[in-house]
């Protein structure tokens, strides 16, 4: 379980990593972030990049700040970067509670946020975290900058709308209002493991109902996504009982389901009835 | 086989010169080239927790970065621990708490607690037991790992 | 450095000391397999098909590619058992011609690091016809089913077959009769050091040395000196510090053969580190098993008969040394458990297939069949609609000796004192009533137990009723005392991870009245340690220990007689402790180092009658010992996503005189998350072509910390007399209670839906579809 061997470029500017990336993309170059996921599957030998373009030495990348509304995050900046609150509110208390539930501390310590985002495995939580809030995704090539909407984003089993020789240089996600409320739930086998399922709700409490309701599921598909008929269910209702059910219903029914050799799309809808009805529990 | 590079790895206080692929893992390379077998590799893909070192403060697992990135930081690694004869807290809490039995994973439970303690001294309970969720043991069934991280996490906290 | 004595009267024995083992492994001075460098490393290219023929290899020009072209001369793994209706099959060291499961040897690639030797590996390309595979022992025993061996007809190649006079007669006459239909699904041992060889050759002595990760260092040593044709005496193994084995690391990998025939031949060193997800795949699997029991009752809820059906699947050979009969053979020989029964019936068979190997796992077949026997008392007590704490109470064994079924003698034990124990701590009243409580308000707790006997340390008698070619079973033991006064033993047990360098220094100590600190316990080393069995079976303290005994004693009479000698004083008169002997009553003492030095440097004095030095030598060969213990687990079961979190877990067990009370209960919380693992979340799980799709530890599922509740200990010592030490076994019983009582555990907590969950693991999704069936069936 040795990786392949690979030609690694260290650029120090991101306009160095996109010329370099111009370059060896066409012939297998990928970018290496933190490493977490791809490291494994390099060590497996199911992923055989020729190049690497490391990019942790790319200078203004660890950008973690406030901007217009938007919490940006850079490309270089770790999951354990969450582990306090890094925005006023209730968007850092949000990442602070999500990020706990990604791995393990010692991987936290290593992954970046960008890079969960560019590896989409479905069962991702800063993806679902993404795909509810509406993430805007940064990517930058040699040609131009584009911004990405979290809904474009994702689209399948670790694929995503990135061109391959574009970087992903840095996710933005909007603040929550002051009175957001937020519910997260993951059911795993193990401590650590990845998510077979699990919810992520925020909405805000006008006059006692419920308003712009966004519930995200994701490990349940092949990539997270708001769930528009359980939103609906919820639009209007004053929390509780009988509201969350009937959204999680919504939620369990809408979904496609993936499905393997232990795991039926029964069960999965299953697991979505409950991870969505204990997000909005949490959330209460 | 691709070109080899010169790189110099600090290990607990001692820089180690070496030439490796770009590919090499810092496990290995802390292993093969700078002779510190004590740090073992039980998975290579991030699972077990058995190569864990810790890099400029921060426990990571050693297989899942390459040597090259880890050039000019400051590498620890359990032959570190004890201060000459005298063995840190963690080493003393294993061996009077029984625990390790077969020892293998040993040095990646003392090197990620000691990395996360000295991080968070103050880390509750639950947290740390989150914590040692981290990395897997297949002798002691855990109890007695989790006894001895909670009396040495006491006995630094009280220094 | 001690903690509590036990009151045994003795000065070590009992105590909770540290182990000598641990200064080395907490500083990072383990000494592992996978820490020698080596001149080449190996790279095996494995199947990536579960059956079929290899139509061509081809390797890159130049490269160092061995096939089984090569290993003409080499012999087959054929491992034998004179009994049984068994089929020798065998085993080629690289595939030839035929592959039979997926991650079986086809060539092995050297090079000179381990990334290259992988790099040559993907170049290797193998050509295979595919054939249909078996994977399921069950399609494997169908009419017209193919052969996985040529010469094993219909895929059995071991089959027990018991049945006691009358069985037929009692049967018809029962009361009540109760059936339980169970499967216990695939697991690796998976320890956290997979395997690892490494062989050199010695120019001076033309020698190979070949260290390896074993529990059996010594049937290493005769397994690849015969298969490659050699003496043994050319052949040194050693087995190092070793990360775990329970049970994967006693049988013979082919990949071991490899590499010695590549240092002989090359007269060079050579070296191979299984990585995971060999280990994974293709580092012996165990408990695939689909048994049927059915017990028969009389009217007072006395078991009367057990009538069993165990089906192994064994994989695609038969291990070495042990056979592929370990498993159905001892799901046949001790299914009746801790529970009073005459009359029995069981047809136990291993059946071949097209996948990884089976061999010896912690419990080996009792984490299997303890599970069974205890969902069948579970059953018949709700059959009968009394309590299962109260059915046990009518049928647990009590009176000793007890002869079973099958012949086993039972020594002394606390079957029914156990489990009144675990009752007594878990509060079994206070625990209905929160269940009750907690049920209304829609929590599902259960509570689940499990009584069980572990035959532990037997000798070469109970291995030899199997009919075993190799018959496993003593251990001898030599100890020494040098002219400066240091004791070293020299054994052929091979421990990893046990603490027996502690415990059998404990022994030792007490006999010779010196500190355990300065006694030497050596092992996994062939040139240095007597030919030995290894550490296996819950065997090492009890009969390495026993074998330690004698040869104290004996050392011990041989410094009384020099002491003796030296004081003037009659030996009755001696004592032996604080590292002198002592004339009692007197202020007469001498060192024992003294009195080593006279043993060797001073013989003259003693006019012939001491042989000179102090060495001796004892070997024991026991006729086994059987441990017992009640486990008890407390369950949460989530109904709306199928998942199980363990509450608590109580252990009230019985392993007779404890010798390092610390040691001992370590070795059982060990075994209790390996039977947790068992019961909820290890699987390696095949699809239908026999790939495999559990090969990472992100589906491969060893708990972790958190999936491990807090354990509660609590132990009896019934002094046996089939045990010098009074000790008994105790290595195993953790895994072999612990999948039972979670289970148990878990169908309390869903009495209310109906369902009756039978299968281990009880993952989720298997609660889960028997919650919706059950849902659906309402």
């Amino acid at each position: 379980m040795k990786p392949a061997a690979f030609v690694r470029h260290v650029p120090k500017t991101v306009e160095e990593a996109l010329a370099i990336l111009a370059e060896v993309a066409p012939q297998d170059g990928r970018v290496l972030a933190g490493g977490q996921s791809l490291v494994p599957i390099m060590a497996f030998r199911m992923a055989r990049p020729a190049h690497l373009v490391d990019i942790n030495e790319v200078a203004g990348l660890d950008r973690l700040a406030v901007d217009g509304g938007k919490l940006v995050i850079g490309a270089r900046v770790r999951h354990a970067a969450f582990h306090k609150s890094v925005a006023d509110g209730p968007l850092g208390k949000l990442l602070a509670y999500v990020v706990r539930h990604i791995a393990h501390y010692p991987i936290r310590m290593r992954g970046t946020f960008c890079g969960s985002l560019a590896h989409a495995d479905p069962a991702s939580e800063w993806c679902l975290v993404a795909a509810t809030l509406g993430a805007e995704i940064v990517a930058r090539s040699k040609r131009g900058t584009r911004t990405i909407a979290a809904a474009d984003f994702f689209q399948g089993i670790m694929s995503t709308a990135l061109a391959e020789n574009e970087l992903l240089t840095e996710a933005r996600l909007p603040l929550l209002a002051a009175d957001a409320k937020f519910g997260f739930y993951e059911f795993n086998r193990r401590a650590g493991d990845f998510a077979m399922a699990a919810a992520l709700a925020t909405y805000r409490l006008v006059d006692g109902k419920i308003a712009e309701p966004r519930i995200g599921v994701g490990g349940a598909e092949a990539q997270p996504r708001r769930i528009a008929q359980a939103e609906a269910t919820l639009a209007g209702q004053a929390p509780g009982d009988a509201a969350f059910r009937a959204a999680a219903e919504a939620a369990a029914k809408a979904i496609d389901p993936l499905e393997d050799i232990q795991t039926s799309g029964e069960y999965r809808r299953d697991l979505v009835r409950a991870v969505v009805r204990r997000a909005l529990e949490h959330s209460a | 086989m691709t070109e080899k590079t010169g790189i110099t790895l600090t290990i607990n206080g001692r820089d180690h010169a070496i030439r490796v692929e770009p590919r090499r893992t810092l496990a290995d390379a802390i292993r093969e080239d700078c002779g510190q077998t004590g740090t073992h590799i039980g998975c290579e893909h991030g699972i077990c927790g058995a190569c864990t070192v810790i890099v400029d403060g921060e426990p990571v697992r050693s297989c899942l970065m390459f040597a090259v990135q880890a050039a000019g930081k400051i590498i620890r690694t359990v032959e570190g621990l004890a201060d000459g004869d005298r063995l840190h807290p963690m080493q003393e809490a294993f061996m009077q708490h029984h625990g390790l039995q077969c020892g293998f994973c040993t040095p990646g439970f003392l090197m990620l607690a000691v990395g996360v303690l000295e991080r968070e001294p103050n880390i509750s309970d639950d947290d740390l037991l989150d914590v040692l969720s981290s990395n897997l043991c297949r002798c002691t069934g855990y109890q007695n790992i989790v006894k001895a991280v909670r009396a040495a996490a006491a006995e630094m906290r009280g220094k | 450095m001690t903690a509590h004595t036990k009151g045994s009267g003795t000065t070590w024995v009992g105590r909770a000391i540290r182990r000598l083992e641990d200064p080395a492994l907490v500083t990072g001075q383990g000494r592992f397999t996978a820490d020698l460098p080596a001149a080449h490393w190996v790279r095996f290219v494995r199947s990536a098909t579960a059956a079929g023929k290899i139509v061509k290899i081809s390797a890159p020009d130049g490269a160092h590619v061995v096939t089984a072209a090569d290993l003409k001369h080499v012999k087959p793994i054929r491992p034998m058992l004179h009994k049984f209706n068994y089929v020798p099959v065998a085993q080629p060291i690289l595939a030839d011609g035929v592959v039979r499961f997926v991650g079986e040897c086809i060539a092995a690639c050297v090079a000179a690091s381990e990334a290259e030797a992988e790099d040559l590996a993907d170049r290797v390309e193998v050509t295979i016809d595919d054939t249909a595979p078996l994977v399921d022992a069950r399609d494997a025993l169908a009419d017209g089913a193919p052969r996985v061996h040529a010469e094993a007809a219909g895929n059995v190649i071991v089959e027990g077959k018991v049945k006691t006079p009358d069985f037929d007669a009692v049967w018809r006459g029962a009361h009540k009769i109760v059936k339980v239909d169970a499967r216990s699904r695939r697991q690796n041992a998976t320890p956290m050091e997979a395997r690892a060889g490494h062989a050199a050759y010695d120019a001076a002595t033309r020698r190979i040395t070949f260290t390896c990760t074993t529990q059996m260092p010594h049937l290493m040593r005769t397994a690849i000196a015969d298969l490659l044709g050699f003496p043994e005496s050319d052949l040194r193994v050693i087995a190092p510090d070793v990360g775990g084995g329970f049970g994967q690391k006693m049988s013979l990998a082919a990949e071991y053969v490899v590499l010695v025939w590549l240092a002989r031949k090359h007269k060079s060193s050579f070296a191979w580190t299984e990585d995971r997800r060999e280990n994974l795949i293709a580092g012996f699997h165990s408990r695939d098993q689909h048994v049927t029991l059915e017990g028969a009752f009389d009217k007072n809820g006395k078991l009367v008969a057990l009538n069993a059906a165990v089906v192994a699947n064994i994989g695609a050979y038969s291990c070495f040394p042990t056979t592929c009969g370990v498993e159905p053979l001892m799901a046949m020989a001790e299914m009746p458990g801790p529970y009073d029964v005459r009359h029995y019936a069981c047809r136990a068979r291993g059946v071949i297939t097209n996948t990884c190997p089976m061999a010896p796992y912690r419990g080996v077949s009792r984490p299997v069949i303890t599970f069974v026997l205890e969902r069948l008392m579970e059953k018949a007590a709700a059959a009968f609609g009394i309590d299962p704490i109260d059915l046990r109470r009518r049928n647990l064994i009590d009176k000793f000796p007890y002869t079973s079924a099958t012949g086993l003698v039972y020594d002394e034990a606390s079957y029914k004192q156990t489990m009144e124990m675990a009752v007594e701590h878990i509060g079994l009243p206070a625990f209905r009533a929160r269940q009750k409580q907690a049920r209304a308000q829609g929590q599902h707790l259960g509570i689940g137990f499990a009584a069980f006997s572990e035959r532990t340390g037997y000798g070469s008698p109970a291995f030899a009723a199997r009919g075993m070619e190799i018959t496993p079973g003593w251990e001898t033991v030599i100890l020494s005392v040098d002219p400066s006064g240091f004791v070293e033993a020299r054994i052929g047990s091979s421990p990893h991870g046990q603490g027996l360098r502690t415990t059998l220094a404990q022994i030792i100590a007490d006999e010779i009245g010196i500190e355990p600190q300065l006694i030497k316990v050596i092992h996994g080393d062939t040139d240095r340690a007597p030919y030995g069995w290894g550490t296996f079976a819950s065997r090492s303290l009890v009969i390495s220990g026993g074998a330690t005994l004698i040869a104290a004693r004996k050392i011990r009479a041989k410094l009384i007689k020099i002491a003796s000698h030296m004081l003037e004083a009659d030996a009755d008169d001696i004592v032996l402790e604080a590292g002198s002997a002592k004339v009692a009553g007197t202020d007469r003492t001498i060192t024992i180092a003294k009195l080593a030095r006279e043993a060797y440097h001073q013989t003259h004095r003693f006019k012939g009658e001491i042989e000179p030095g102090l060495t001796e030598t004892g070997t024991y060969d026991p006729p086994g010992t059987f441990s017992n213990a009640c486990h008890v687990a407390v369950v949460e079961v989530d109904v709306e996503t199928g998942r199980v979190r363990i509450e608590k877990f109580l252990v009230a067990e019985d392993a007779g005189r404890i010798i390092n009370p610390m040691i001992a209960d370590g070795q059982v919380h060990g075994g209790v998350a390996q039977g947790i693992g068992n019961a909820l979340l290890e699987e390696i799980i095949y699809d239908e072509t026999g790939n495999i799709l559990s090969s990472t530890l992100a589906d491969y599922l060893p708990p972790t910390a958190h999936e491990i509740p807090p354990i509660e200990l609590h132990h009896i010592e019934t002094h046996t007399e089939a045990s010098i030490t009074k000790a008994k076994g105790l290595g195993e019983g953790g895994a072999i209670g612990a999948p039972a009582a979670v289970i148990n555990a878990i169908n309390d907590a869903l009495s209310p839906f109906g369902v009756s969950i039978d299968e281990m693991p009880a993952t989720p999704q298997r609660i889960r579809a028997a919650l919706r069936q059950a849902e659906k069936a309402a």
